[in-house]
C-alpha cells in the first residue's frame, strides 16, 4: 500500500486499500448474523439493545458508503514508518501557518484516527474555522501499535510507556524539536507517558481523561486526604465502577478469548464497541434508532471506526493493549512513575465516564497551567465535538507557545 | 420438537431434532472463520490459545459427528413439561432397582445435561457399574431455564431460587415425596438455594462446588495452610480470567451477540472457564489426550449443543440474575440450610473448599470429602468417582421416613 519511502528517515506515504473482496465479505457477515433473543429489559442494563443493534446492522447494509473510509482516510497524508519493530501508521497534517505548533493526539479504545479526523480542520487552519491563525497546529495522529493499519505488535510488552517512546522518536523523526502531546482515553495513558518521559522536545500535555487516577483514590475509599466532599465520593464511585467493567475485564485479562469474537463476527465487534459507556451508548443509540444525532457522532462516523476494526481485523490486538495496562498498572503500584513535571492542561468534558476535579488532576500534574469544564461533549470528545475540543487545545496550550 | 398437546401440568415426551440446514449453516461457519494472530505469551495468561482453538474447529470440522449429540440425547428419555411460564427440558431415568432414591442433579455453565450423561449409567444401574443396588437412584437432569433444550425465560426473574423452586415442582409432579438434589457451578447454587427452600420431599443435598465461598469469604476462617490456599486460588481466579463472569452478570446481551454469531467465539468463550479444565481441554484438542472423559467429542457434544440451541446470551442472562439477586439480598440474611448438607472437594476445582469452610456455611454439614481426581466439570470429568461421591454422601440418607 505505500508508494515512496524518503530513505533517510524510513517514512513511506500510505494510502489505505479495502478490497471489494473485503468489503463484499463483511457484508455477507452482516447479512447472516444469527441474533439472540431480545434483552429481557427496557433499557440498557444487560447490554446493547437488541433493536438498536439490528438497526445499526441494517444501516450498515443498505445505507452505509462502504467506500467512505478509505476516501477520508487518503483524503488526509497519510504515512507509515517503522519504529521499535512496529509499523507506524499516521496521520501528519502540516499547518499552512509558519509558526504552527506540533501536535500529536493519540486515540483511545474503542477508537482509532477516525475520532480525530473532523479535528484536523480546526486545529491545522483555524481562520477557516473561527480561530486565529496564531493557534494553528501541525498535527500528527497515529495509530496505537495494534490499531488501524498499524501493524500488530508480535511479542509483549507494548504498553503505554513503550508507545510513548514510539511517539517521541516519531516526533524526532519528523524533525520536531517543540511539540505538544494530547490524549483520551488509551490516549491519556500515551500522553501521559510521554510526560513523564519528557523527551527533549515536549513542552507540555493535554488531556481530557484523568489517566493517572491518585493511587491514594484507589487504595483508600474514603482517603481523607483527597475526597473530601459528598459530590467527590460520587465521583470516586464512578471511578471504581469504570473497572469494574466486563470488558475492560476481559481484555485486560484475556485478550485473546473476546478476540475470536472481534474478528469472527461483525455484529459481535459492533456490540462490544458500542458497549463502552453509558453516555456515548445512548448518544450513539439515538443516533441509529430515533435518527437524533448528537454533535458529530453520526451513524456514518460510528460505523467508520467500527469498519475499519473489521476491514484491520485488530480485535484482538487492539485488546492486547488492556492486558499490557493491566500488567504495568500492578507494576506502577510496586513502582511509581517519574512525577510529571511538564506543563499540564485538563479538559473535563461533562459526559465523561467522571468528572475529574481539579484537585484531583492537580494531584497527579503539579504544574497544571489550564483546566476547565467544556459546556457539551463526553468521553469521545474530539469526536462528539470537534469544534469545542479543537478550543480546548488551543486555549490549554496557549501559553506554551513562544512570544 | 413436541409430540403431545400441553394441557396444564402434563408432562410430555420430547426427542430431539436438529434439522441438517442447522448443521450445514454450522459447518458454513466454522469453515470460514477469520482468526485473530496468535496470541504474544506461551500460557492462558492472554485467553484460550490460537493452538488450542483452531486444533478445536479443524476437529470440530473434519472428524467431529454432528449427529452425536442427537443421537447420544434421543437414547435417553427426554421430557417437557412448563413449569412457571417455561418449558422445561429434563432426562429422567428411573432405576430398575425399587428402592431407588430419586436424585435432581442441576448442571453449571458452560455446562449442560451433556456434562452429566456419563453419569447415567453408575447412578441408576449401579450393579452394572460396580456398585450395588441399594445404592441405586432415579435420576432427573434438567436443563437450566434459558440453556439447552429448555425455553429461554421472557421475562427477567428467573434467579437461581426460582429455578429451585421450579425443581421442587418438577419433583412433586413426578410423583417424588422423598428425594435428594445435587450440583455444581450453577448448580450448586441451584441447589444451595433448594436447600435453603427446603420443600417438603427434599432429604438432603450435595454439592461440588462451595458457591458461597465463592461469592464473598468474608467470615470464613483462614488460618490453616489449605484455608489460606483456598483463599488465594480465589483470589487468582477473580483477578485472570474473571471477565467472562463480569461480563455475563452485567452485560450478557452484548456477549450474546458473538455466541450466537461466531461458533469459534461460542466455543472460545465456553472453553476460558477455569485455569485447570482449559488445560485438560486445550490438552485433549492440542496432543490428543483428554483428562478422564473429558474427550473432544464429549467437549464438542457441549459446544454444539450451545450453538445449535442458540443459548449463548440466555444462558449468559442466569448471570445477571445472579447478580441482581445477589444485589438485592446485601444485608439480609437468607433462610439457614437446616438439611442435611454433603460436599465433595474437587483437587481441581477454581479452589480446594476446606472441610471448615463448608462446616462453616453448612453447620448440618453430615458428609465431607476430597476426591482424589477431577475438577470443576467434577461429572463430566470422572464420571465413576464422581457417582461414588454420590453413593457415599447419600448412604446415610437412604431408607429414613422423611421429616
Amino acid at each position: 500500500m505505500s508508494t515512496a519511502t524518503e530513505t533517510a528517515t524510513g517514512i513511506e506515504t500510505f494510502e489505505a486499500e479495502i478490497t471489494e473482496e473485503q468489503i463484499d465479505n463483511l457484508k455477507r457477515r452482516i447479512e447472516a448474523t444469527r441474533w439472540p433473543t431480545p434483552e429481557l429489559v427496557e433499557d440498557a442494563s444487560q447490554g446493547v439493545q437488541s433493536a438498536f443493534l439490528q438497526e445499526l446492522a441494517r444501516y450498515w447494509l443498505e445505507n452505509y458508503d462502504f467506500g467512505r473510509l478509505e476516501a477520508r482516510l487518503n483524503a488526509v497524508p497519510q504515512y507509515m514508518t517503522e519504529i521499535d519493530g512496529v509499523g507506524i501508521h499516521f496521520i501528519h497534517v502540516k499547518s499552512e501557518h509558519a509558526d504552527a505548533m506540533p501536535l500529536i493526539i493519540t486515540h483511545g479504545w474503542p477508537g482509532s484516527i477516525v475520532e480525530m479526523l473532523d479535528v484536523i480542520g480546526p486545529l491545522t487552519d483555524p481562520p477557516a474555522h473561527g480561530g486565529d491563525a496564531a493557534d494553528a497546529f501541525h498535527l500528527v495522529i497515529p495509530s496505537i501499535p495494534g490499531y488501524g493499519f498499524s501493524t500488530q505488535p508480535t511479542e509483549t510488552g507494548w504498553n503505554s510507556g513503550r508507545v510513548a517512546a514510539a511517539w517521541a522518536e516519531l516526533m524526532s523523526r519528523l524533525g520536531y524539536i517543540g511539540y505538544v502531546a494530547q490524549g483520551g482515553d488509551q490516549g491519556a495513558g500515551v500522553t501521559d507517558a510521554m510526560g513523564r518521559l519528557a523527551p527533549t522536545g515536549l513542552l507540555g500535555v493535554h488531556f481530557n481523561f484523568l489517566d493517572a487516577i491518585p493511587k491514594e483514590l484507589l487504595t483508600a475509599p474514603v482517603g481523607p486526604r483527597i475526597v473530601f466532599s459528598h459530590e467527590e465520593r460520587e465521583q470516586l464511585g464512578k471511578v471504581v465502577s469504570v473497572f469494574m467493567r466486563g470488558y475492560i475485564s476481559e481484555m485486560g485479562e484475556h485478550p485473546q478469548t473476546i478476540g475470536y469474537s472481534l474478528v469472527d463476527s461483525p455484529i459481535g465487534l459492533a456490540a462490544w464497541m458500542l458497549d463502552h459507556d453509558a453516555d456515548s451508548y445512548e448518544k450513539i443509540r439515538k443516533a441509529f434508532v430515533d435518527g437524533e444525532q448528537t454533535g458529530n457522532l453520526s451513524r456514518d462516523n460510528i460505523l467508520d471506526n467500527i469498519t475499519l476494526y473489521w476491514i484491520t481485523g485488530s480485535g484482538a490486538s487492539t485488546s492486547r493493549l488492556y492486558w499490557e495496562t493491566s500488567k504495568g498498572a500492578a507494576a506502577s503500584f510496586k513502582d511509581p512513575p517519574p512525577h510529571m513535571k511538564l506543563p499540564a492542561g485538563f479538559t473535563v468534558f461533562p459526559d465523561e465516564l467522571f468528572q475529574a476535579p481539579r484537585h484531583w488532576v492537580k494531584h497527579s500534574y503539579h504544574d497544571l497551567v489550564y483546566y476547565n469544564e467544556a459546556e457539551k461533549g463526553g468521553h469521545f470528545a474530539a469526536w462528539e465535538e470537534p469544534e469545542i475540543f479543537a478550543e480546548e487545545i488551543r486555549a490549554s496550550f496557549r501559553s506554551l507557545r513562544e512570544g | 420438537m413436541s409430540t403431545t398437546v400441553e394441557t396444564g401440568t402434563s408432562i410430555r415426551s420430547f426427542h430431539v431434532d436438529f434439522p441438517d440446514e442447522q448443521i450445514d449453516d454450522l459447518r458454513r461457519r466454522i469453515s470460514a472463520t477469520r482468526w485473530p494472530g496468535k496470541e504474544l505469551v506461551a500460557d492462558r495468561s492472554q485467553g484460550v490459545q490460537l493452538e488450542a482453538l483452531q486444533a478445536l474447529a479443524r476437529y470440530w470440522l473434519d472428524e467431529y459427528d454432528f449427529g452425536r449429540v442427537e443421537s447420544r440425547l434421543n437414547a435417553l428419555p427426554q421430557y417437557v413439561t412448563r413449569i412457571d411460564g417455561v418449558d422445561i427440558h429434563f432426562i429422567h431415568v428411573r432405576s430398575e432397582h425399587e428402592d431407588a432414591l430419586p436424585l435432581i442433579m442441576t448442571h453449571g455453565w458452560p455446562g449442560s445435561v451433556i456434562e452429566l450423561l456419563e453419569t447415567i449409567g453408575p447412578l441408576t444401574d449401579p450393579t452394572a457399574h460396580g456398585g450395588r443396588a441399594e445404592d441405586a437412584f432415579h435420576l432427573v437432569l434438567p436443563s437450566l431455564p434459558g440453556y439447552g433444550l429448555s425455553a429461554a425465560p421472557a421475562e427477567v426473574g428467573w434467579y437461581t431460587g426460582r429455578v429451585a423452586k421450579a425443581w421442587a415442582v418438577l419433583m412433586e409432579r413426578l410423583g417424588y415425596t422423598r428425594y435428594v438434589a445435587q450440583g455444581g457451578d450453577q448448580g450448586a447454587a441451584v441447589t444451595d438455594d433448594l436447600a435453603r427452600h427446603a420443600p417438603a420431599g427434599l432429604a438432603g443435598v450435595h454439592m461440588n462446588l462451595l458457591r458461597n465461598a465463592l461469592g464473598n469469604t468474608a467470615g470464613l476462617p483462614v488460618s490453616s495452610e489449605e484455608e489460606r490456599a483456598a483463599l488465594q486460588a480465589l483470589t487468582t481466579f477473580k483477578s485472570s480470567g474473571f471477565g467472562y463472569f463480569l461480563e455475563q452478570t452485567t452485560r450478557p446481551q452484548t456477549i450474546g451477540y458473538a455466541l450466537l454469531d461466531s461458533p469459534v467465539a461460542l466455543a472460545g468463550w465456553m472453553l476460558d472457564h477455569d485455569t485447570d479444565s482449559y488445560y485438560k481441554i486445550a490438552g485433549a484438542f492440542v496432543d490428543g489426550k483428554p483428562t478422564g472423559n473429558l474427550t473432544r467429542d464429549h467437549i464438542l457434544d457441549n459446544v454444539t449443543l450451545y450453538w445449535l440451541t442458540g443459548t449463548g446470551a440466555s444462558a449468559a442472562r442466569s448471570y445477571w440474575e445472579g447478580g441482581h439477586a445477589a444485589a438485592q439480598a446485601t444485608g439480609k440474611t437468607p433462610p439457614p440450610v437446616t438439611i442435611p448438607v454433603a460436599f465433595t472437594t474437587f483437587p481441581g476445582e477454581i479452589f480446594r473448599a476446606p472441610r471448615s469452610w463448608a462446616e462453616k456455611i453448612y453447620p448440618s454439614l453430615v458428609y465431607f470429602n476430597e476426591a482424589a481426581r477431577g475438577g470443576h466439570f467434577a461429572a463430566w470429568e470422572e464420571p465413576e468417582l464422581f457417582t461414588e461421591e454420590m453413593r457415599a454422601a447419600f448412604a446415610s440418607l437412604r431408607g429414613k421416613e422423611s421429616a
